[in-house]
């Protein structure tokens, strides 16, 4: 499945959030949106969920116009994470997971088993699946977020600064399982951060943005070999930790 | 909570049907205005009428003259006791109208007006008559002299054209203090000291009971009220054994049998069907039925009463106000809209939101139920809508990205969520609901209210309490109702500790 952007720009009142904004995230491979505070890594993948409108341009999901009458088919092709997980706080973890299979009618012998699936692809433990969001680390409502958000199979996954909120051990491990959740499932990825070690770790291809505009596209070695405005050399040796390492 | 719902459903239906169960036979309705008088007048001519039709009732203090004319005017009632000048400077606020004038003019209504029943009950002005002494006044016109008095004059009065307006401009009266007040509550000011004039009828009980001095109307300014009954002309064909029996009052009750009788409820404290049947025995030697109620059965009818008001009125307006704060929610523009729609209704002074009421559906528990529920929609309607509103973006969004349309976000996700808010909405408007309901009586819907509007009436605090506990008690149920009901109702993911 796949996620070009055309010429997309988006303004908040007078503000330009993107402008201009070209891009085809390549099939199965983990693209990592990385910028400064501001640089509309967000808003481009609100854009895509079709949660916030765009201006101008084009944005097209397997070809086709994201419009009102696929909007709901094409959000179910897309699972979507936030920082803190944006789990439903009245509802436990599992029922989290399988609000929308429930409200697709799905086969009660088919939920069970692909929530058991899910456990062990997001090594969240099973006794964990009748707790509430508020009874449950930071690090377990990421892993229910994720579960949800893979409940139905996704083609896309999207992630918007999922690891934003965590201490850095258990950022650490969830960093390990969730590369290796992208490499055995071989989806398309979008990840937003604003870590460039966590960008490199993750990214088949990093693109970074500033003030809403793509600056340059590539892997990591790219940006420090040949940056294409010194605001790339600024920005990733601004990352301390990254470049100590 | 579809449980909870059902069994409020079927509450309610069962409520109403027996609401209207009450309705379906068609005695005739005796109607009697918001004081002593008129509630034993009424209460006679009840009893008279009881001999030839066993049905005939009685509602009890509806209001004041405009309520009880328009309900008999409107078939509410059938029969009531009013005053000759009533008639004739206010009803058609005439000073011309001479008696046959008014016959005629009552005829072109269908309303029939009867002989009278031998007393003049007019406005006269009083106070103590140890201030009178001290000041030597005697008469009206010797208020002049005295600007500085207080006056304490019943609602009626103070803004009837032949009240106090009038009797300012008659013998130009210099006062400025003059406040409005209910009747009953002008007594105790006079004892307390904080009113020094009021307005009394000449029949009232409390002249000798209070030790006041009737001021002697000097200029002849106040005409005269001789007490009649007014009566749908119909009920001449409808019922005429009824009416003939009602109509033996003709000419046959003099002033001080009148303020006998006014005595006997407000110092005595003798229940009105009580002097009724007293005064029957004596004048006609019939002996007539009256239902002497216990505490325990007047708690129970006023109790289910009251609960009817409250329990439909809120009942409908959770039907409106959820899908209303769903709207503001969803829709800015028209959000505004609904509340300051619902704003501005809660700032209506309750009492004269009951009297718009009465033009429009009449007396009794309808109007009420009307008036209590454009009363419960504001805290209804504004804690659906900030209970949805304050559903954290990263939630209402999450519920979105995964493919919720937007009915499934609601009813999953959102109305969940703000199930607290919602419910403490419900929680208020049905605790101020309980409260108000009870202004309800004023306006004939019986209720907590009738207990206290006749203790207020025969200064008799038992009785107010009657009304008063009952009304505490039930408001706290309420409470503690919706706080159980908040245990099944809200999430228990959003209970936590």
């Amino acid at each position: 499945m796949s996620i070009q952007l055309k010429n997309i720009s988006k303004h908040f009142g007078p503000l330009p959030a993107l402008q201009n904004i070209d891009f085809s995230f390549p099939v199965s491979k983990t693209t990592v949106l990385i910028g400064p505070s501001g640089c509309g890594k967000s808003t481009l993948i609100r854009i895509i969920t079709g949660l916030i409108k765009f201006d101008e341009g084009e944005l097209l999901i397997n070809d086709e116009i994201l419009s009102s009458s696929n909007l709901y088919s094409v959000r179910r092709k897309l699972g979507y994470v936030i920082q803190d997980g944006g789990l439903f706080p009245h509802l436990t973890a599992k029922a989290n997971v399988t609000l929308l299979a429930e409200y697709l009618d799905w086969d009660k012998i088919k939920i069970e088993n692909r929530v058991e699936k899910l456990c062990e692809l997001t090594k969240f433990p099973k006794d964990g699946l009748i707790r509430f969001p508020g009874e449950l680390s930071g690090g377990q409502k990421q892993r229910v977020s994720l579960m949800r958000a893979l409940m139905l199979d996704p083609e896309i996954l999207l992630l918007d600064e999922p690891l934003g909120a965590l201490d850095p051990l258990i950022r650490y491990e969830l960093q390990t399982d969730l590369k290796e959740i992208f490499t055995n499932l071989k989806k398309t990825v979008i990840l937003v951060t604003h870590d460039m070690s966590e960008a490199s770790f993750f990214g088949d291809i990093i693109v970074l943005m500033k003030t809403g505009k793509i600056i340059q596209t590539g892997t990591v070695n790219d940006f420090i070999d040949s940056p294409k405005e010194p605001f790339v050399t600024k920005f990733i040796t601004a990352q301390r930790s990254f470049i100590n390492k | 909570m579809k449980k909870t719902f059902s069994i409020l459903l079927i509450l309610l239906t069962f409520i109403s049907f027996y609401g209207t169960a009450q309705e379906k036979k068609a005695p005739i309705k005796v109607g009697s205005k918001k004081f002593t008088e008129s509630v034993i007048l009424g209460e006679i001519i009840t009893q008279l009428g009881r001999l030839k039709d066993p049905d005939i009732i009685h509602l009890r203090e509806i209001g004041g003259t405009r309520v009880v004319w328009n309900a008999l005017l409107k078939g509410d009632i059938d029969i009531y006791p009013e005053y000759t000048g009533t008639i004739r400077e206010e009803i058609f606020a005439s000073k011309m109208l001479s008696e046959n004038a008014m016959i005629d003019s009552l005829k072109k209504l269908h309303i029939s007006m009867s002989k009278s029943l031998g007393f003049n009950d007019t406005y006269a002005l009083g106070m103590k008559e140890s201030l009178a002494e001290k000041l030597n006044i005697k008469t009206i016109s010797d208020l002049r002299n005295h600007p500085n008095l207080k006056f304490g004059f019943s609602n009626e009065f103070m803004d009837r054209k032949d009240g106090w307006p009038g009797l300012q401009a008659a013998y130009n009266l210099p006062q400025k203090n003059v406040r409005g007040l209910d009747h009953d509550l002008a007594y105790r000011g006079l004892e307390d000291g904080s009113i020094d004039v009021v307005d009394l009828y000449s029949t009232d009980a409390e002249i000798r009971y209070y030790h006041l001095k009737v001021l002697k109307d000097n200029l002849h300014y106040f005409p005269d009220y001789k007490a009649v009954l007014l009566y749908k002309s119909s009920l001449k064909n409808a019922n005429p054994l009824a009416l003939k029996s009602i109509l033996r009052l003709e000419g046959s009750i003099s002033d001080s049998e009148m303020i006998n009788m006014n005595a006997e409820a407000k110092i005595d404290k003798i229940p009105e069907q009580e002097i009724a049947a007293n005064f029957i025995k004596q004048k006609f030697s019939l002996s007539t039925e009256y239902k002497k109620d216990t505490i325990w059965s007047r708690l129970f009818y006023n109790t289910k009463q009251h609960l009817f008001m409250v329990l439909i009125s809120l009942f409908a307006a959770i039907l409106l106000s959820i899908p209303l704060g769903i709207t503001a929610h969803r829709n800015i523009k028209i959000g505004k809209i609904i509340l300051s729609v619902v704003g501005i209704i809660q700032t209506i002074p309750s009492l004269a939101l009951l009297v718009f009421m009465i033009p429009l559906l009449g007396i009794g528990s309808w109007p009420a139920i009307v008036a209590l529920f454009l009363y419960s929609l504001l805290p209804i309607v504004r804690n659906t809508y900030s209970g949805l509103e304050d559903i954290p973006l990263n939630i209402s969004e999450s519920a979105e990205a995964i493919g919720l349309p937007p009915f499934a976000r609601l009813r999953l996700v959102e109305l969940p969520l703000a199930s607290r808010s919602i419910l403490s909405g419900i929680k208020t408007s049905a605790v101020i609901n309980v409260g108000t309901a009870t202004l309800g009586a004023l306006i004939g819907a019986g209720g907590y209210g009738q207990p206290i509007l006749t203790g207020i009436r025969l200064d008799d605090v038992s009785l107010i309490l009657q009304g008063a506990i009952p009304a505490a008690v039930l408001a706290l149920l309420v409470q503690w109702f919706f706080d159980l009901l908040e245990l099944v109702i809200v999430p228990k993911g959003l209970r936590l500790k």
